[in-house]
């Protein structure tokens, strides 16, 4: 069952004529995932392979009807993207792109507020629920089924953790990449609520890193409604405060956000806090065996 | 990205922000003309540098004439002004800002951020004028006011206002607090800022508001906007050189104090790799991430910026390769080892698409290198390489 995204999805994807657009949806449609559709302005008409290219969302929804949107516009233009997707009734929006101005990141959650649709990104790899569907620019070889979910602010930590699971035949029911900036779709909570539900689920992998406070937020989620084990790993535990280090969102404020806070709220909360990025796949054995 | 204090407040100004009247000052054989421009009398000479703290460190000085404010600049200008947030080192003043002496009857904080929880704007005013605002919220949170903008309407009059009384404003006063607080938050939205702060924020004795100081930040991501703007604003003697030469690459470099050079893809996997690398015992050099492509060019250039580092005494290259293959990062790596002199030992993790087969080819290039499996394998091997 997994979360999010099954064999069922239909997914459309938008500025597919582009090079990064074109290259991975052949990649998701290799993977076996239902790829419908493809939206770019002004191409409509058109083919990606096999894959219909449209004007508009709205057109690509009523013609196909994809419930999922997975998003290479480039910056300027991304966040017109989201809402464009939102409003063609999209059930989940996967937006890849790295860059998208924090404002215009405001606007676009502003404008989802009391719509059904929910958001993952930007700035992530995107979601594979393995051997189903692979929205998104992970390496799908990496993965195997199973009955681990995996969620993470990073993309090649998120891979390393999942490598090392399925080097261990542990298996993953849904991996999602939330994305490396500091107004992002979906947060850590969202998605430990949908995987404590999952019966395919048993336990949790959250990789956070410095900066913000998603994670606390998460460690009281936990302590609060979780039965199933969480693993976890802080990223940035060697990072300066007051320097941003590659990702957006990954900053150390006026004192705030400290991988070491982090982990103490998490440990406080009955999480598995890993302090080395070699012990997760290790850790989630030892928590399973529980 | 960070302006200067001068460099903010002619934007504020721009904006309909009162502000002092100022002059920035690149030399001291400027300094006559400024304080002559400025009337004479009583100016303040202050620092202009990318760090908070200056006053407290002696880089801000209030002075009385042109003979003082002459002697006053010469003593700020060059020097290392050493503030909590420049480290022990400090920053070199190489520009200062004249300006006139004001009458100031009370002082605020007022400042404008994205908080990340709620997701919208946030204001924060106190009437704990020239504190920091951190510390206000940790020992006195109740003398903060805080309001929340909606991202799509933007600050409305009634918020200005409401805060303006809050913060004891009375008669005249209130509507040029209002004013300068809807000023402000149109500087933060058209200019794509990630902080825009007033501290202190100041009554004058004949009843006018003005910034006293203004700091700036801008969101990164918004640059397209600001193509024409930013470039200008960017003092380019506030950075550090090996970063600057990585971002004309674009590659991500952040030097620090260890003594292990790293090469990353992917910003929390180089975080990551930093932290591996201190519970191995060592310190890292470096956060290094050369983006998703890891070509003979890119991996030579960041070799080179690592290797610049003189503190660096080994190097570690870890690499997941996901879309990209590791054979082929294999043979970049090999490529970049010709392209540059490495003289420290290297140690190379290559995991992903085609490991096996990537170890393979590094092991039988013939350069001299460790090749590790797995992460703590790789921090292991390239601390125990040079201690």
């Amino acid at each position: 069952m997994a979360i999010l995204v099954n064999k069922d999805s239909k997914i459309v994807v938008q500025g597919i004529t582009g090079s990064e657009g074109t290259f991975h949806a052949q990649q998701c449609v290799a993977y076996g995932t239902q790829v419908v559709a493809g939206v770019t302005p002004g191409k409509g008409g058109q083919k990606m392979d096999e894959v219909p290219v449209f004007n508009t969302v709205d057109e690509a929804v009523k013609a196909t009807a994809a419930n999922v949107s997975l998003i290479f516009v480039p910056p300027p233009f991304a966040a017109d993207a989201i809402m464009e997707a939102v409003d063609a009734g999209i059930d989940l929006v996967v937006c890849i792109t790295e860059g998208i101005p924090t404002l215009d990141m405001l606007k676009v959650k502003a404008f989802m507020k009391g719509k059904k649709a929910r958001m993952i990104g930007p700035n992530c790899p995107g979601i594979i629920t393995p051997d189903a569907a692979k929205v998104g620019i992970m390496p799908g070889f990496i993965h195997k089924a199973g009955k681990v979910g995996v969620i993470s602010r990073s993309g090649t930590l998120t891979y390393e953790a999942v490598a090392q699971l399925t080097e261990r035949g542990l298996g993953q029911s849904t991996c999602i990449g939330i994305g490396g900036d500091p107004i992002i779709g979906s947060q850590f909570i969202d998605l430990l609520a949908l995987f404590e539900e999952d019966p395919d689920t048993d336990a949790v992998v959250m990789i956070g890193e410095i900066g913000g406070s998603a994670e606390e937020e998460a460690a009281q989620f936990v302590s609060d409604n979780m039965t199933k084990p969480v693993i976890g790993f802080i990223a940035g535990q060697t990072a300066p405060p007051g320097r941003r280090m590659g990702h957006a969102g990954a900053i150390i404020a006026g004192g705030k956000g400290t991988a070491a806070e982090k982990m103490a709220a998490m440990t406080k909360a009955g999480i598995y806090v890993v302090k080395s990025p070699a012990d997760i796949g290790e850790t989630v054995v030892k928590a399973l065996a529980r | 990205m960070k302006i200067h204090e001068y460099q903010a407040k002619a934007l504020l100004k721009e904006a309909g922000v009162l502000v002092p009247n100022g002059v920035p000052i690149f030399d001291l054989d400027q300094v006559e003309a400024a304080v002559n421009e400025l009337g004479g009398g009583t100016v303040v000479v202050k620092a202009q540098i990318h760090a908070g703290g200056r006053g407290k460190g002696g880089g801000v000085k209030v002075v009385n004439g042109l003979d003082e404010a002459k002697k006053v600049a010469g003593e700020i200008f060059g020097m290392q002004l050493v503030t909590h947030q420049t480290g022990a080192e400090g920053k070199k003043v190489q520009r200062l800002l004249i300006e006139e002496g004001m009458d100031i009857k009370k002082e605020y904080y007022f400042g404008i951020v994205v908080d990340r929880a709620s997701e919208c704007p946030v204001i924060m005013a106190s009437t704990e004028g020239g504190m920091e605002i951190e510390k206000v919220a940790e020992e006195t949170p109740e003398k903060i006011i805080k309001e929340f903008i909606d991202p799509a309407l933007g600050l409305r009059p009634f918020q200005a206002t409401k805060i303006a009384y809050g913060l004891g404003f009375e008669g005249k006063a209130v509507r040029q607090a209002s004013a300068l607080f809807m000023n402000l938050y149109k500087v933060f939205e058209t200019r794509d800022c990630s902080m825009a702060e007033i501290n202190p924020l100041i009554e004058t004795g004949d009843g006018r508001v003005l910034a006293l100081d203004a700091k700036v930040d801008f969101d990164d991501n918004a640059f397209y906007r600001h193509k024409n703007i930013w470039p200008e604003l960017r003092d380019l003697d506030e950075e550090d050189p090996l970063e600057i030469e990585a971002s004309k690459f674009g590659l991500n470099y952040i030097k620090l104090d260890g003594e292990v050079g790293c090469m990353v893809n992917g910003a929390g996997l180089a975080m990551a790799t930093m932290d591996i690398i201190k519970l191995s015992g060592a310190e890292p050099a470096n956060f290094l991430d050369v983006g998703g492509s890891a070509n003979a060019e890119s991996v030579a250039n960041a070799f080179r910026i690592i290797l610049s580092d003189p503190n660096v005494k080994a190097v570690l290259v870890n690499i997941f390769g996901g879309i990209v293959r590791c054979d082929r990062i294999a043979n970049g790596i090999i490529e970049a080892t010709k392209m540059v002199d490495i003289k420290v030992p290297l140690v190379v993790r290559l995991e992903g698409t085609n490991a096996e087969e990537a170890s393979k080819i590094l092991e039988e290039s013939g350069i001299e290198m460790t090749v590790a499996r797995g992460l703590s394998d790789a921090a292991k091997k390239v601390v125990a390489a040079f201690k």
